[in-house]
């Protein structure tokens, strides 16, 4: 993309005035979507996107610019107008470039853009037919595909020299069903750092008869209860409840800025002894895999919580700087419009002993989630909240019937206390986790596990 | 300064083979972000972006592609995509572009949306106003003693819209802004608040206002806990309100209505909400953050009444609706770099009532007053219209606050809510991306909280 004379040209003239560090991060990416509405293939979308962002440090300030001109004259305006911040300095001198070295990325078996798009179109209408084979009640049918590849460059002044080439497929379908109950809308979102031998894992039917199904089935849901009660969580129903209980708590940047209520409790218990809490950037094949962040750190397996007690936070490079230690492969950003920070990539509970089935049929009355929407967290308080999109009341130990979606409600340290039983099985889920106005893609994940007590916004009062 | 958008989108669009339809979007921004932390500057940037889109439509069929740079090479890429794009979609007979008709259909809004202050302020004197906000914030109460962020952030847009059939329009439009995000401390609590001030240009901008914003929100917050589940009356604050807006005008819109994703979807003509309900998507409107002389397709604005006195009365249209629907369009397409154009809102809002805050406060005997909701998109359903939603807040007793409440939901159905709105404050603000809110007062809502 850019030639390592340039980058060292551009990290050296970013440090002329002075400085603590400079790096840049250039991006190349190509994406292609089509969607199918209504019965028809509507929309086929291409883009391409290409820029760098030159970032200089200077004590505690950060001077950022941005440029779609990726020749050394553009790179050298961007670099002048981020060394603004460092006025009058001695000229730093920036460690000569070195590759950093990596595992493996998931290499990808099948490019997507070898692949013609009258293929991708014909998955979409497959998708259609299967969706609305699924029952009469089935009204609308929106499915998308959505593929990406980006060629990612980071170099710093501090000797790394990294390139990375990631690509990204997804594929969604969403139903509407109209019953006498009304209109409910379900979807299924699987997502992957893979190409498109994504399709040998994921079968496009597979996910529009889930998406259909669980449409229907909302169709027969009863208003959801309300007040506090034991939830059981399918296995990959939804690490979202992690990724907001405790997932954004555990950022560096918010604990650092007092904004998080585990600031200052590393070495104290935070959760059940069940809970061990990992985030690991390098998981083969995850949503939120990389070989490097993107400031040019190798990914890594983080143990964020062992056995309940809390072992570390995650880092990006300039909080990581400030407090003396290792990165640990946690800084990201959206866009090389963007600047990084710490951002989680694959988080999850690990597997436990129980027996899922064990744990339901031990379960008096409660909730048993299926699928997870989206959430929010204030990690100053630590109160979060998580959408339930499909979940079954447990009576006397057996799921009974299906309830209307809800939001949950609880509170991060408490919820994580209360979890009281971890079941034996484990799958993950794909989303994108927004931060301060940028998306990234993220995956969660946890086994089938119990959470004593937590309260279920229902209309049932 | 942007002429070279025009004359771009002019050459692109004029590439239109005898067989096709070309529709191009250019555009061109500028920001200027200044984050301050610990009485420095945590972070600058000074930053340009620039991009194209181009909608290729022949027989029928519709092929899109964008790319963020106005390279020569990287334009004819574009246009090439969005060729072979359309290829393999499907036909379909309202696929069209904005015709020089539909562009007379209304007069274009005059509008004062550039203010030079933007460009004219030195750097220096944009991170002076973020350090500024935070030293302000911290100042006003002993109790905050730090933020979370305090920024400045300004910028201008340009942008040349030009189709094949002859529409054309460009726009030019600034804006400015501070954010602050107060943490209010009380023992081992912690609450935290925003603030905000948005204006056309840097002039406008009000540190002062932002700060106690978010003093007042994060420090009336502190000592709040759950209180049992129960129904109880709600008061929404503008900010709450808005967002409850934004989900409503996305159930007018006429694209959700045809697919049959809108919860009102059969009901036009209909009452749907109570006599207090006069929903208006105005982008005439100067002070509307949102406000702008065009759509997305280059017709000129004009305001629509969504709901009169509780009756449904239009929906939201562009030209493919329009078609589709046999009507005309409300000018209110929307589109990004990459996409169709779709129906949106940009500057909505609820016709004012007669009674400021303090008077719909003071108008019932008990009542939780919502100051800010939480997991509002993923707790609701945009087609049945359930929703379930974290809540912070405080009670609202004999006209006054009472004690604070967090970690409680309030839940009900967005058409529920409508028939059920009994008051709308007199105190209409207009709220930064687009769209307004004010004080209002709703039936009973089921709030679910701790154990009694």
């Amino acid at each position: 993309m850019i030639d390592r004379e340039v980058i060292e040209a551009t990290l050296a003239f970013a440090l002329r005035n002075g400085g603590d560090f400079a790096e840049v991060f250039a991006e190349d990416r190509r994406s292609h979507a089509a969607s199918l509405d209504d019965g028809k293939v509507e929309e086929l979308s291409s883009g391409r996107r290409r820029g760098a962002g030159v970032r200089v440090i200077v004590g505690e300030t950060t001077g950022f610019a941005h440029t779609a001109d990726l020749s050394s004259e553009g790179l050298r305006e961007a670099a002048a107008a981020a060394a603004a911040v460092a006025r009058g300095g001695a000229p730093a001198q920036p460690v000569a470039l070195a590759d950093t070295p990596a595992h493996a990325s998931s290499a990808v078996r099948v490019a997507p853009e070898s692949v013609d798009k009258a293929r991708k179109v014909a998955l979409l209408q497959a998708a259609d037919a299967a969706a609305r084979a699924e029952g009469a009640a089935i009204r609308q049918v929106g499915v998308s595909y959505g593929e990406g590849t980006r060629q990612i460059l980071v170099a710093n002044s501090d000797g790394c020299f990294a390139t990375d080439t990631r690509t990204r497929t997804r594929f969604a379908v969403q139903c509407v069903a109209v019953g006498d109950t009304g209109m409910q809308t379900a979807s299924e979102s699987p997502g992957r750092s893979l190409g498109f031998e994504y399709f040998d894992q994921f079968d496009p039917e597979d996910i529009a008869r889930t998406a259909a199904q669980r449409a229907l089935m909302l169709l027969t849901a009863r208003p959801a209860p309300t007040g506090p009660m034991p939830i059981v969580l399918k296995r990959g129903a939804g690490g979202v409840m992690f990724h907001e209980a405790c997932g954004h708590g555990l950022e560096a940047d918010l604990v650092k800025k007092d904004a998080s209520v585990f600031a200052g409790r590393v070495g104290t218990s935070v959760a059940s002894p069940l809970v061990t809490l990992i985030d690991d950037g390098a998981m083969v094949d995850e949503w939120g895999t990389a070989a490097f962040d993107d400031e040019g750190t190798p990914t890594q397996r983080n143990v964020l919580i062992e056995e309940g007690v809390l072992t570390d936070y995650m880092w990006d490079l300039a909080r990581a700087r400030k407090d003396g230690r290792a990165p640990s492969g946690n800084g990201r950003r959206e866009t090389y419009q963007d600047l990084p920070m710490v951002r989680m990539t694959n988080t999850y509970i690990t597997a436990g002993s129980d027996d899922p089935e064990t744990i339901i049929e031990n379960t008096d009355r409660g909730i048993y989630c299926v699928q997870l929407g989206g959430g929010q967290v204030n990690t100053a308080t630590g109160d979060f909240v998580f959408g339930i999109t499909e979940a079954y009341l447990i009576e006397n130990g057996k799921i009974t019937a299906p309830i209307r979606p809800a939001n949950l409600i609880g509170n991060g340290p408490a919820a994580l206390l209360a979890v009281d039983a971890v079941g034996n099985d484990f799958a993950t889920w794909a989303g994108t986790c927004g931060k301060d106005g940028q998306g990234v893609s993220v995956s969660a994940g946890q086994p089938t596990l119990r959470v004593a007590e937590l309260t279920v916004g229902g209309t049932a009062v | 300064m942007n002429d070279d958008l025009l004359e771009l989108a002019r050459r692109v669009a004029g590439e239109a083979q005898p067989n096709e339809h070309i529709e191009v979007l250019v555009s061109r921004g500028r920001d200027t972000d200044v984050r301050a932390y610990r009485g420095a500057v945590e972070s600058l940037t000074v930053a340009g972006s620039e991009g194209i889109g181009v909608r290729v439509i022949s027989e029928g069929r519709q092929g899109l592609a964008w790319a963020g740079t106005l390279e020569a090479t990287a334009v004819a890429e574009t246009l090439a995509a969005a060729r072979d794009n359309a290829r393999f979609s499907e036909p379909d007979e309202y696929v069209g572009l904005a015709t020089p008709i539909d562009v007379a259909s209304a007069p274009i809004p005059e509008l004062s949306l550039w203010d030079d202050t933007v460009l004219r302020e030195s750097t220096e004197s944009k991170v002076a106003r973020a350090l500024e906000l935070e030293a302000a914030t911290i100042a006003l109460d002993a109790r905050v003693r730090n933020v979370r962020s305090a920024s400045y952030t300004d910028g201008w847009g340009a942008s040349a819209l030009v189709n094949s059939l002859g529409v054309e329009a460009v726009s030019a439009s600034t804006g400015a802004s501070c954010s602050v995000s107060a943490l209010a401390t009380d023992g081992d609590e912690t609450q935290t608040a925003g603030g905000f001030s948005v204006a056309r240009g840097f002039a406008g901008v009000d540190v002062a206002e932002a700060a106690a914003m978010a003093v007042t929100r994060a420090t009336r917050l502190l000592g709040a806990v759950s209180i049992p589940s129960r129904r109880v009356l709600i008061i929404l604050d503008p900010m709450v309100t808005r967002s409850f807006l934004a989900l409503i005008g996305a159930a007018c819109n006429a694209e959700s209505v045809q697919r049959g994703r809108s919860m009102f979807g059969e009901r036009m003509g209909e009452s749907i909400g109570s006599e207090s309900v006069t929903l208006i998507e105005d982008p005439t409107i100067q002070d509307a953050y949102g406000a702008s002389t065009h759509d997305g397709e280059g017709i000129p604005t004009r305001r629509i009444t969504l709901i009169d006195r509780g009756v449904l009365r239009s929906w939201l249209h562009n030209t493919y609706t329009a078609r589709k629907g046999g009507t005309t369009t409300t000018a209110s397409a929307v589109r990004g770099l990459g996409s169709a154009p779709g129906v949106g809102a940009r500057a909505l809002f609820l016709a004012p009532g007669p009674d400021d805050p303090d008077a719909i406060l003071a108008s019932v005997p008990e009542a939780l007053y919502v100051q800010s909701v939480s997991g509002l998109h993923s707790g609701t359903n945009t087609a049945s219209g359930d929703f379930s939603v974290g809540a912070d807040g405080l009670m609202v007793r004999g006209g006054a606050f009472a004690e604070p409440v967090r970690e409680v939901t309030v839940a009900s159905t967005l058409p529920r809510m409508l028939l059920d709105i009994t008051a709308v404050g007199s105190d209409l603000t207009w709220l930064p991306g687009g769209g307004a809110g004010q004080t209002v007062l709703i039936g009973e809502m089921s709030l679910a909280g701790r154990d009694a």
